[in-house]
């Protein structure tokens, strides 16, 4: 069972609620897709890490075989290549990895050669197998690390998935695969426009979903008539306090410090059970 | 010498386009016979890389120099590795530019952008 936890933008509470609810499963996995800042290790503390190096393929020029046919710049739409005082220049970061240049050139100048874009980091937190996808600073997209990320997950298991913020390629990737979708909302105007995001992202993607409001205070919550406006389903209501606050700035798991916050956990990921076997 | 200026239309009443990879068209200019031809931008509406291929069309068309407002870091690398100079604009005025470049008066463009690749620039 794989559920993913996604929020319009950074700070709304993904990592909060996917550590916690992976914390409080017998047995789970927690990935974290957010590459471009993993902080979900902070929490866990993993032992026993085993780091892995995730590198993409890139083509690369043989100067003396290419005849200046400009096959592959014609080829590539993605504009990866450029062909400059009769040489070939390939801009990495614009590559997408497909290799159709390197098949289609008909001197065999062109070959593939792997760069590293980052790594992942794998480790045992008590019940919890933590998967950290770390991407090198500088590299333009953790794609190829999320992909990785999420090929190898057991289909038995409770698997958490921390996405990165917003609704773009990346999270595409991160929620491809899921059962289920929890949107994380903040009780602002301002959330109410990023659980929008998110929101029409799951809804394009058809994915079953279920909204969690974080930080809620007395008075209105505009994410909240949102939600009942849009007929989306609330699965959990976390309060804005102080005890909470501290626990998560200490990066403690809440769940494993205090039964109040076990409970609470515990009954989302009952709801979150049920509405996956619906 | 020949130049190109990103252009909005296809007339030396038009003016300069804002963006170099996005631009409409290119008018490619010869400052000694006074010819001028407008060219349609091939990468105006590619998915990636607007800039790289814009830049090719100024390279396969063997300009010495390129005059433009702005410019993105690929499109940079590859018009500089052809030995084309990278002028800013002064105004929007294609008229006055190429005449603030006969008289030598345009500086350098120094400013180079780290590109918009999509997401509406950082």
């Amino acid at each position: 069972m794989k559920i993913a936890v996604l929020s319009g933008k950074g700070g709304t509470g993904k990592t909060l609620i996917s550590v916690n609810l992976a914390a409080s499963a017998k047995e789970s996995i927690y990935i974290d897709c957010d590459v471009e800042e993993p902080n979900g290790h902070l929490f866990f503390k993993p032992e026993n890490i085993q780091s892995e190096e995730i590198s993409i393929k890139v083509p690369t020029v043989d100067e003396k075989l290419c005849n200046g046919c400009r096959k592959c710049i014609d080829f590539c739409k993605f504009n990866a290549l450029a062909y400059i005082i009769n040489k070939p220049k390939v801009f990495n970061e614009v590559c997408h990895s497909c290799g159709g240049c390197v098949l289609f050139c008909p001197e065999k100048a062109l070959s593939e050669k792997e760069i590293i874009i980052g790594e992942i980091q794998s480790g045992i937190s008590e019940n919890v197998a933590v998967l950290t996808g770390i991407l090198n600073a500088g590299e333009k997209s953790g794609i190829p690390i999320i992909k990785k990320l999420l090929k190898d997950t057991h289909e038995n298991k409770f698997t958490f998935i921390d996405c990165p913020p917003g609704s773009a390629c990346i999270v595409m990737d991160s929620i491809k695969d899921a059962d289920y979708c929890i949107l994380v909302a903040e009780p602002t105007l301002f959330g109410v426009h990023n659980l929008n995001m998110v929101y029409e992202l799951v809804k394009l993607f058809n994915k079953p979903h279920g909204a969690v409001l974080n930080k809620c205070m007395e008075g209105e919550n505009p994410s909240e008539k949102f939600c009942l406006e849009k007929d989306i389903k609330i699965i959990g209501k976390i309060p804005f306090e102080q005890e909470l606050g501290t626990l998560n700035s200490k990066a403690l798991v809440l769940v494993r410090q205090n039964n109040k916050y076990r409970d609470m956990f515990s009954s989302l990921l009952q709801i979150v059970t049920k509405e996956v076997q619906i | 010498m020949k130049i190109a200026i990103p252009v909005n239309d296809k007339s030396m009443e038009a003016s300069v386009c804002d963006s170099f990879g996005r631009t409409p068209y290119y008018l490619i200019y010869d400052t000694e016979s006074n010819e001028s031809v407008f060219l349609d931008n091939s990468a105006v509406a590619s998915q990636g890389g607007a800039g790289i291929k814009a830049a090719q069309t100024v390279v396969d068309n063997k300009v010495n120099a390129l005059l433009t407002p702005r410019c993105g870091e690929n499109a940079a690398e590859v018009i500089k590795a052809a030995n084309i100079q990278l002028y800013k604009t002064i105004n929007d005025s294609l008229k006055d530019n190429i005449d603030a470049f006969n008289e030598g008066k345009l500086s350098l463009l120094e400013e180079i952008h780290a590109g918009f690749h999509g997401h509406g620039g950082r």
